[in-house]
């Protein structure tokens, strides 16, 4: 294992960064200094986070960059941090994204930009923690700590709604993860400690299971969100600062994603197989009748955060498929397929929601409004706005091409593999997600000049040409070759779903088995004839 | 009784606060008016030798002192401690406040001593009568600052209240301590305990007696049915008041409950943690309820502090070291929390205003960024979030529940812990979010007030990244 405690410098490089940054100040003089002292710290970061990318190894599914030492002994509580093909893409994404935050609040934020730029340093070094910690105590310190700098980002420099906004954003998460919190304090009476990998060799019978795993999902829905309790998102996302919203749809969200993978299906897997049904139900619902609702905002940003909820639809979608699938011994190469297919999603819902609100960020620093009604024609006066505008709204719909064609498509067919009405239901997400995006598109950039606020748009500044420059590259070289991405997972999704294809109930449910029981795995062919059939 | 080392070593400390008192009162004589500040430095003085005197005392061989009466151990070193730390505290803050209203006088000084004096005998008494005596010294004192300010008619209303109130919870106590008496026939915690262990539980005096007992640290505690005199008197007495009954005594409450509890009466176990889980599950569900329907912040921290007594109680039924170690470590970081809490509400005060009103709190963010900050560090304390030191306090209490098999216990707290974020979040909402009003000065304080609100703030951050040392220090307690 790599000695150099790389993933400790990644949390609090930026989180140190963020302290100096706030020592600082906000008088006149200091503020330039603070604002390049902030990106500074955010390049660093994410130079140093691409060494877990050099260094990574891509054959193994282990942990990787581990680092382990005591943190409260009576409990058994460690600073246990570690990488998987899971978590290392998601750790860059969110370092990347960063620098983008700190660009695009350069001139925008006049109110204490000092806090502001710390505030998003510190978020960084939280979020890459929460992707890293391998110890459950230590996961949910991060996971809850987030909240803090996003109630402040909300509240301090959002909208005019922004206080209902922002108390709503942190009571429904805060309510998500304490019931996690007991889950996970369960489990250290059962394992004896408070290792996530422990956790996971767990034996656990299924009114256990199914207890921690609606604890779980609790969290995670709340946090991905999926519908019913998708309501923060809009609210939110309305209110945020144009930093604020790319950080809460290009990671926030990709945590509660994130907690689905390492959490609840290896750890309760024979809860998640019989309980598949209301989370495929629910991303199906998330998928079409968001979708829907997206249809008729009139407002930008309301309707990029439903967009939101139902591509992260897709990514549970792929994810929870895998349980129908491997019921099927035929058909086991789709359930990798479902799981790569939603982290593709995950990373380039990253990409592209992140910069469709910085796109909507330029608008409404310029005008004022998010309103589409207050738009049409900025093609004539925004050219290249315009332009790359038209191309993220393509890949929010999922164009060949780019990277949101990719993971859609991988999730579509591992969905074929489980069942047709199904992969139907999904797939109309081609339509519907073109059908709100492209008329938004057609609504803002296209058609006449519309009023005199349109006249006299000013096209994109350097600022703004890099960060959505940066952002197209970035989609256009996932969307033509994804290979590097799958590349790195593979491994630990193969692991992974290995690991929920075996039943976790202890010996004397054993009977109660629907996955393959432990071993030997073989045995899985033999089985299937007598596993009940729930589709 | 004898008056020889070997007695009077242990209780070093509290001669040291003793002495200070006595001293105060008298050189306060012949102090000029403009002098008075020589009263406080005397005290913190005072507090610092007692605090460097429990070091070197402390530690070693649990000691019985005073014939059975006093008692020396792990407990009472680190609460002893802790006390003394958060009454400096509460001094160095409360100093602008009296400035500005000419109350800079040794009687704050005399009584507030007293009180702590109060409470260190309670934290190491070792019999019914030590404990009560220290309960009554520390009570009386802190009546009599209730109604510091003798103009106040607020004040002297929750004076009156908090005399009539205690002196029933006290009473009720007495009661209780009387039917032990009766039952066991001893008043030293050890001797009622090996008597209890023999007679075993049949005797219905006893049971009664720890009905009365419950009841009167209900009382002491604001636990909930009994906590109505706690809005009232957080909201009439003046802040350096309330500063000082909030968070100090709430540890000494703490010790009152594991020595008459756990040293006398363990045996009695499975009958005082039911009535504990009625008192917890009530204070924490009316404590974080009504707490939302405040605009009085004074008010609201009083109805916190009955949700807060409601998670002690949670370590504290769950009967195990474990459980008594993590409720130990809850009170004393709830002391220093609300110490915190209180010290910012005098920082904002000054003179011919009060603050106490949520509203009061209007953009500090922007009059002073950094008392925002320790501000807002308290406030997720409160409310349990990561990585402040409340949630290592809940986290600790919830493992203790859990452990014995409460599951149901511990999904009510954490229900009644988002209903208590809420609140909390609304003063980091008027700090950050609102601007401040217009006519609002600029905030001017002490560097001495500043360092120890500094201290404060940063010490529950710290706390809450490294609470191992302090954990420790819990458990060596009850192993």
């Amino acid at each position: 294992m790599n000695a150099f405690p790389l993933l400790t410098l990644i949390i609090w490089l930026p989180i140190i960064g963020g302290l100096v940054v706030l020592a600082g100040g906000e008088s006149e003089n200091s503020v330039s200094i603070s604002k390049w002292t902030a990106l500074i710290f955010a390049v660093l970061t994410f130079l140093v986070s691409l060494g877990l990318w050099i260094g990574f190894d891509p054959s193994s599914a282990q942990m990787q960059f581990v680092e382990r030492s005591v943190w409260i002994p009576t409990f058994n509580v460690e600073y246990y941090l570690g990488v998987d093909g899971i978590s290392m893409p998601l750790i860059i994404l969110t370092t990347f994204i960063t620098i983008f935050v700190i660009v695009a609040g350069w001139d925008v934020i006049t109110y204490k930009p000092s806090q502001y730029m710390a505030a998003f340093l510190i978020m960084n070094g939280i979020m890459v923690g929460v992707f890293s910690a391998l110890d459950a105590i230590l996961f949910y310190v991060f996971w809850e700590a987030m909240l803090i700098p996003m109630f402040l980002i909300i509240g301090v420099w959002g909208g005019p709604n922004r206080v209902y906004a922002t108390i709503k954003f942190f009571l429904y998460t805060f309510f998500g993860s304490v019931f996690m919190l007991v889950a996970l304090i369960y489990m250290y009476f059962q394992s004896g400690s408070f290792s996530i990998l422990d956790f996971q060799d767990l034996q656990l019978g299924m009114t256990a299971q199914i207890l921690i795993f609606i604890a779980f999902l609790l969290a995670f829905a709340v946090k991905v969100p999926m519908f019913p309790v998708h309501t923060w998102l809009p609210d939110a996302h309305v209110e945020a600062p144009t930093g604020g919203s790319v950080i809460l749809a290009a990671i926030m969200l990709k945590i509660g994603g994130y907690g689905f993978l390492r959490f609840s299906m290896p750890i309760t897997p024979d809860a998640s197989l019989s309980l598949a049904w209301l989370i495929i139900a629910l991303s199906l619902i998330a998928i079409l009748y968001i979708g829907l609702v997206a249809l008729v905002q009139q407002d930008m940003k309301k309707l990029i955060a439903y967009s939101s909820i139902a591509h992260m639809g897709f990514v549970t979608l792929g994810f929870f498929i895998v349980f129908t699938i491997i019921q099927n011994p035929a058909l086991s190469s789709g359930s990798v397929m479902g799981v790569e297919g939603g982290m593709v999603q995950m990373i380039s819902h990253g990409f592209i929601s992140g910069a469709l609100f910085l796109c909507v960020g330029v608008l409404y620093d310029r005008v004022h409004s998010r309103e589409i009604a207050d738009y049409g024609g900025v093609v004539n006066t925004m050219p290249w706005f315009g332009a790359f505008m038209v191309f993220f709204a393509m890949s929010n719909a999922g164009l060949p091409g780019t990277s949101g064609f990719v993971g859609e498509f991988m999730v579509i067919l591992a969905t074929f593999r489980a069942d047709f009405w199904w992969a139907v239901l999904a797939a109309t997400t081609l339509i519907l997600a073109a059908a709100f995006t492209l008329w938004m598109v057609k609504r803002v950039v296209f058609g006449e000049v519309k009023n005199a606020k349109v006249a006299a748009l000013q096209d994109l500044n350097g600022r703004e040409t890099f960060n959505l420059g940066v952002l197209a590259v970035a989609v256009l070289a996932l969307g033509v070759w994804p290979a590097p991405l799958m590349n790195v997972m593979h491994a630990t999704v193969e692991n992974l779903v290995t690991q929920v294809s075996v039943c976790k109930l202890p010996a004397a449910e054993s009977a109660d088995c629907v996955l393959a029981r432990p071993k030997p795995i073989a045995s899985l062919t033999t089985d299937s004839a007598t596993q009940p059939s729930w589709h | 009784m004898q008056f020889d080392a070997s007695n009077l070593l242990p209780i070093l400390p509290e001669i040291a606060i003793l002495i200070t008192a006595c001293l105060v009162l008298v050189v306060d004589l012949y102090l000029k008016e403009s002098d008075k500040g020589f009263n406080h430095s005397l005290s913190l003085l005072g507090l610092v030798i007692a605090m460097v005197l429990t070091g070197m005392v402390g530690g070693g061989e649990r000691q019985i002192v005073f014939d059975g009466n006093l008692v020396r151990d792990a407990m009472s070193d680190l609460l002893t401690g802790s006390i003394l730390l958060v009454s400096l505290f509460a001094f160095i803050y409360a100093r602008p406040w009296l400035k500005d209203r000419g109350m800079l006088v040794g009687e704050f000084y005399v009584l507030g001593l007293l009180a702590v004096l109060g409470m260190l005998i309670m934290v190491s008494a070792n019999s019914f009568l030590t404990i009560y005596l220290g309960l009554e010294l520390q009570a009386l004192c802190l009546y009599a600052l209730v109604a510091f300010d003798r103009d106040s008619k607020k004040g002297a209303e929750a004076a009156m209240k908090y005399f009539v109130l205690g002196a029933l919870g006290s009473g009720m106590l007495l009661y209780g301590i009387s039917m032990i008496y009766g039952a066991t026939g001893s008043i030293e915690f050890a001797a009622v305990a090996k008597a209890v262990a023999e007679q075993g539980i049949s005797n219905k005096v006893l049971v009664f007696g720890i009905v009365f007992l419950v009841i009167g640290i209900g009382f002491k505690f604001g636990a909930v049915p009994f906590h109505m005199w706690v809005p009232d008197i957080y909201e009439g007495a003046p802040t350096p008041a309330v500063l000082f009954l909030g968070s100090a005594p709430k540890i000494a409450a703490f010790a009152l409950m594991i020595r008459m509890l756990v040293n006398g009466l363990d045996a009695l176990q499975s009958d005082w943690q039911g009535m504990l889980i009625i008192l917890a599950v009530l204070s924490m569900s009316l404590g974080n309820l009504v707490a939302i329907a405040q605009t009085n912040i004074k008010r609201m921290l009083a109805y916190s502090t009955i949700s807060h007594v409601g998670f002690i109680f949670l370590g504290l039924l769950a009967g195990s070291a474990q459980g008594y170690a993590s409720a130990m470590f809850y009170a004393i970081v709830y002391a220093v929390m609300a110490a915190g809490a209180f010290g910012i509400l005098l920082i904002l005060s000054r003179e011919g205003f009060d603050a106490e009103n949520l509203e009061d709190l209007k953009g500090l963010n922007d009059r002073d960024s950094w008392y925002a900050a320790m501000m807002a560090i308290i406030m997720f304390s409160m409310a349990g979030v990561p990585p402040t030191v409340g949630f290592m306090a809940k986290l600790l209490v919830l493992e203790a529940v859990i452990r014995i098999d409460l599951v149901w216990l511990a999904l009510v707290a954490v229900a009644f812990s988002i209903i208590g974020a809420f609140y909390y979040l609304r003063v980091v909402k008027y700090i950050y979010f609102d601007r401040p009003a217009l006519n609002a000065p600029a905030l001017v304080t002490s560097g001495g007030v500043r360092t120890a609100m500094t201290f404060n703030g940063l010490a529950l951050l710290l706390l809450g990244l490294f609470p191992a040392a302090l954990l420790s220090l819990c458990q060596a307690t009850f192993a």
